[in-house]
């Protein structure tokens, strides 16, 4: 009955293969073609220099596409722009979300009703959500500059005005990044053995001692992980802002960021070899984070 | 002590409270203003809550965008998607986990490697292949590219390894051929793991938004984030009316998201950590 025999007495035939290729087959159809084949495509038409997308031609290989975006003021301005966004939005988020884990992991009553509030983000989409963040930084009617006005500021053209357009995805994108970022810390807080909290207990520990001494060094490694795959998804900044400005990049055209600048080749310009580059210095940032996110998992067992 | 105990309570519940106001702001806001009318939203100081909460802006926005069509496209995409990932998913965890052949650790592994490849890097091919499949402005669009998940199989294929090899084995003895231990044994077993994989899908469906402003073009082929965005150009500066848009696009998250809250919970903190 056995089709299969064990390891040690294994006999390999064409016929070992044929039901687990038809097992993978629907699997690795998907796989091969929206996802292998893509991305060494990708790198391919990076390296064709004058490449038509259309007419599938080329005039070599090269790297043209390379030095061409690596003298494009506008791609590096868009490097600019999203390592500011990384940079505010990740460590802004991560304060803010650590403060909320620990509290939230000290409350024995209506846990459900806080968690609702703070990971109902999580769910929605962005097209609906960067509307209703349109209509909170609107200069005449939106509530932000009401509240502004309250204490007795200038209404401030949040989403017109250049100057403060990266405050506006900022503020976005922090609001975005918590629900994850509280999920991620606290199951890393419910990982540490509540020994320590006893332990500290006895010995009359403050609060704020036990944070700084026991909660926040044993949440480190949990902590840098969470910074590290917040960087990957800042990195990928896109929908918030295509929404938040009506599918401009700022409303001076100011804020390109790496994928609106792929985009935008893509997509607007017909540039695929730019675009092409573009998406592999990406992917080559991303990796350099990715296997940093690999070394902690590893080292510290997650998963 | 108990004192200490109680003020130290207070402060915890009080901060917690302002936070969580700031975190649903948005959607209380969205609602609000989309029961408000035009003058009202309008209205500066703004009212909390609305004078007399109107439902005549969502008749509005219907006649000015067609979002049952919206609606209905993001239903069809997001149950065919979900449909199809699970089985191919379902299918390939078990190959990765119960069947046996030469190299499969080493397969696995290297498509586990590609999980760290950006979607936005493959958008590139992917539009090329999708108009060279005729398929560019059509909901198929919305789904072929998306019926494989590396991922999804990597978190079914670690519960069906946790499942005891010797169960295989007594099920082979007593006649049962793969495909029936898979659908009759395996798959029942797996019940929590596969609602939370089909909640994640589910959702990423819905949101998906970046794919469809690039595949699809006409109106009557938009799903309701690119509906919702085109519809900001339709209904003009009317804040009351993309408030209501917006809260048909959100709504049926917002309940999915009440009912399942555990299960896309653990879902999305798998997901932060995916290697």
């Amino acid at each position: 009955m056995l089709r299969y025999k064990t390891k040690n007495d294994e006999v390999i035939t064409p016929k070992t293969f044929l039901k687990p290729t038809l097992y993978l087959l629907p699997f690795m159809i998907g796989v091969l073609i929206f996802t292998v084949y893509p991305f060494f495509n990708a790198i391919l038409i990076s390296f064709k220099e004058d490449f038509r997308v259309m007419t599938d031609e080329f005039s070599g290989y090269g790297l043209g596409n390379y030095a061409h975006i690596l003298s494009d003021s506008t791609f590096i301005s868009s490097i600019y722009n999203t390592i500011i966004y990384v940079v505010v939005v990740v460590s802004i988020s991560l304060i803010i979300s650590l403060f909320i884990a620990v509290m939230l992991n000290n409350i024995k009553r209506l846990q459900g009703l806080y968690q609702t509030a703070y990971f109902m983000p999580i769910v929605t989409s962005s097209a609906a959500i960067g509307l209703v963040w349109r209509w909170i930084f609107n200069y005449d009617y939106g509530i932000l500059n009401y509240i502004l006005s309250i204490f007795g500021q200038d209404a401030i053209n949040w989403l017109n005005n250049p100057k403060y357009s990266l405050v506006c995805l900022c503020i976005y994108g922090i609001w975005s990044m918590l629900p994850m970022t509280i999920i991620l810390l606290l199951s890393g807080l419910q990982n540490i053995d509540p020994q320590y909290y006893t332990a500290a207990k006895v010995d009359g520990a403050k609060s704020k001692d036990i944070f700084t001494n026991i909660t926040v060094p044993l949440l480190a490694p949990t902590i840098g992980l969470v910074a590290i795959i917040n960087m990957i998804s800042a990195f990928k900044v896109f929908e918030g802002l295509y929404v938040l400005f009506g599918g401009k990049p700022g409303p001076a055209y100011n804020l390109y960021t790496v994928i609106f600048y792929l985009y935008d080749q893509f997509y607007t310009k017909f540039k695929v070899g730019y675009a092409a580059a573009s998406a592999i210095i990406l992917f080559l940032i991303i990796l350099v984070f990715t296997v940093l996110q690999n070394k902690i998992q590893k080292k510290y067992d997650y998963y | 002590m108990k004192r200490q105990e109680y003020i130290k309570n207070i402060v915890l519940y009080s901060l917690l409270t302002i936070g969580g106001i700031f975190m649903i702001f948005p959607f209380f806001w969205m609602i609000v203003t989309s029961l408000k009318t035009a003058a009202e939203s309008n209205h500066v100081p703004p009212t909390i809550f609305p004078a007399e909460p109107i439902i005549e802006n969502y008749f509005k926005a219907l006649d000015i965008a067609p979002f049952g069509t919206y609606f209905m496209n993001s239903v069809m995409v997001t149950v065919c998607c979900v449909a199809i990932t699970m089985f191919t998913t379902i299918l390939a965890a078990y190959a990765f986990s119960k069947l046996k052949f030469p190299g499969r650790d080493k397969l696995f592994f290297l498509l586990l490697s590609m999980m760290m490849i950006p979607f936005e890097m493959l958008i590139i091919t992917n539009y090329t292949t999708i108009v060279d499949w005729g398929l560019y402005d059509n909901l198929l669009a919305l789904i072929i590219p998306f019926t494989s998940s590396i991922f999804y199989t990597y978190i079914l294929r670690n519960f069906f390894m946790s499942i005891p090899d010797s169960l295989y084995y007594s099920a082979k003895v007593d006649g049962a051929s793969d495909w029936q231990f898979l659908w009759e044994v395996m798959v029942p077993m797996a019940k929590t793991s596969l609602v939370t994989i089909g909640l994640l899908n589910a959702i990423t469906c819905w949101n998906s938004f970046l794919w469809s402003i690039l595949v699809i073009k006409s109106q009557g082929n938009r799903t309701l984030p690119f509906g919702l965005f085109a519809f900001t150009n339709e209904a003009g500066i009317h804040y009351e009316l993309l408030m209501a848009g917006a809260t048909i696009v959100v709504i049926p998250m917002i309940i999915l998201f009440l009912f399942c809250r555990k299960s896309i919970v653990t879902g999305v903190s798998r997901g932060g950590l995916k290697g």
